[in-house]
C-alpha cells in the first residue's frame, strides 16, 4: 500500500469531518432542521448497534454476540457504570464461544 | 446525568485494545510500522482502516478498498452538525483542533451527557472532549503496542470484544430511548440496518439509517405544536 493510499483516505475522512463540522452545521438550523440534527445521534446510534451485532461473521459468532450484548443492555438498563456493560458484554461473549 | 470522564475513559481502553488489533492486522498485512501508525494518526476512523487494510490485503483493487474505507467514514460528516452545536460561540482554532475527533463514540458520549444539547452545550461538550481525546490516545497508543508487540499480546479476537461495542452504543443510546420520536428514530434506524446489510455495499447502510432521524424529526415537530 502507497503513502499516496494512506494519505488520500485520511484526507478524504478529514473532508467528510471538516464538511459536517463547518460547513452542514451552517445550514440554518431552526425549528424543523434543529429537530433533525438533534435525532440523528439516535438513529447513528441504533444504526451502530444493529450494525455490530449483525454485520460480520457466522451464525454461532453472530448468536453468542447478541447474547453478550443483551446482557450488557441488561446491566446498562440497572444504570451499571460503561466499563461494566462493556466488561460484561466481552466476557460473556467470550466464555460462551469458549464453552461452545 | 452520566459520568463524561469515567465513559470517555472506558470506551477508551476498548479502543486501544481494537488498536491493538489493528496495528497486527497491518503489520501482518504486510504494511511497516510507520504507515500502520500514520494510518490511525491521520485517517483516525477505526472502520476505514480495518477496510482499507482488509480489502488491500485480500486482493482488492486500490479503487475498491479506497471506495469502501471512504464510504466507512462519511457517517462523520452527519456528526457535523449535532457537535457543531456544542461548539457554538467556540474560537474557530477550537473547531478546527476537534475536527480529527468527529467520530461515532466521541459524539455519542456527548449526546448522552443531556438531553436537550442546545440548552447544556457544556456537559455534551466535555463529554466529548472527554471521550474524542481519551480515543485518539487510546487508538494510536493500541496501534503502536499492535505494530509492534502483536506477538506479545495475542489473539484478542477471542475477548468478546465484538460484543463490547454494540453494548457501549447501546448504553449511549439509553438516553435517548425516553423520548418516542428517538424510540422511533433508533429502532426504524436498526431496522434499515439489518434490511440493508444483504444488499448494499459495506458503509451505506449505516448512511441510509441516518435517514430515520426524518420521520422521527415529523413527530418531536408535531409534538411542539401542540
Amino acid at each position: 500500500m502507497s503513502w499516496s493510499t494512506i494519505l488520500g483516505l485520511a484526507a478524504g475522512a478529514f473532508a467528510f469531518k471538516y464538511f459536517g463540522l463547518f460547513i452542514l452545521a451552517r445550514l440554518g438550523l431552526d425549528g424543523a432542521m434543529l429537530h433533525l440534527v438533534q435525532l440523528l445521534p439516535a438513529a447513528l446510534l441504533g444504526a451502530l448497534v444493529a450494525l455490530g451485532v449483525f454485520d460480520n461473521g457466522d451464525t454461532h459468532t453472530v448468536l453468542t454476540r447478541l447474547a453478550g450484548v443483551a446482557v450488557g443492555a441488561v446491566a446498562a438498563w440497572r444504570r451499571a457504570p460503561l466499563v461494566v456493560v462493556l466488561v460484561a458484554a466481552a466476557a460473556v461473549t467470550a466464555a460462551l464461544r469458549a464453552a461452545t | 446525568m452520566r459520568q463524561p470522564v469515567r465513559d470517555g475513559l472506558a470506551i477508551g481502553l476498548a479502543v486501544a485494545i481494537v488498536g491493538i488489533t489493528f496495528g497486527v492486522l497491518a503489520r501482518s498485512s504486510g504494511l511497516g510500522v510507520a504507515k500502520t501508525c500514520a494510518m490511525s494518526l491521520l485517517v483516525f476512523t477505526g472502520a476505514s482502516q480495518f477496510a482499507l487494510v482488509s480489502i488491500s490485503a485480500a486482493g482488492g483493487s486500490v479503487g475498491a478498498a479506497l471506495g469502501s474505507a471512504l464510504l466507512l467514514s462519511a457517517r462523520n460528516g452527519l456528526y457535523g452538525p449535532v457537535v457543531a452545536q456544542w461548539f457554538r460561540g467556540r474560537p474557530l482554532v477550537e473547531r478546527l483542533a476537534i475536527t480529527q475527533i468527529v467520530i461515532d463514540e466521541s459524539t455519542g458520549v456527548g449526546a448522552a451527557q443531556a438531553d436537550a444539547p442546545t440548552d447544556n452545550p457544556h456537559d455534551a461538550r466535555v463529554g466529548f472532549l472527554a471521550a474524542g481525546l481519551t480515543l485518539y490516545v487510546g487508538w494510536n497508543l493500541g496501534t503502536l503496542v499492535g505494530a509492534l508487540a502483536g506477538d506479545l499480546v495475542g489473539d484478542t479476537s477471542r475477548w468478546g470484544l465484538d460484543a463490547a461495542f454494540p453494548a457501549a452504543y447501546l448504553s449511549l443510546l439509553a438516553p435517548h430511548l425516553r423520548s418516542r420520536p428517538g424510540q422511533v428514530a433508533a429502532t426504524l434506524a436498526a431496522a434499515l440496518v439489518v434490511l440493508g446489510i444483504p444488499l448494499l455495499p459495506t458503509g451505506v447502510p449505516v448512511l441510509i439509517a441516518a435517514l430515520a432521524a426524518l420521520p422521527a424529526s415529523w413527530l418531536r415537530n408535531r409534538e411542539d405544536l401542540r
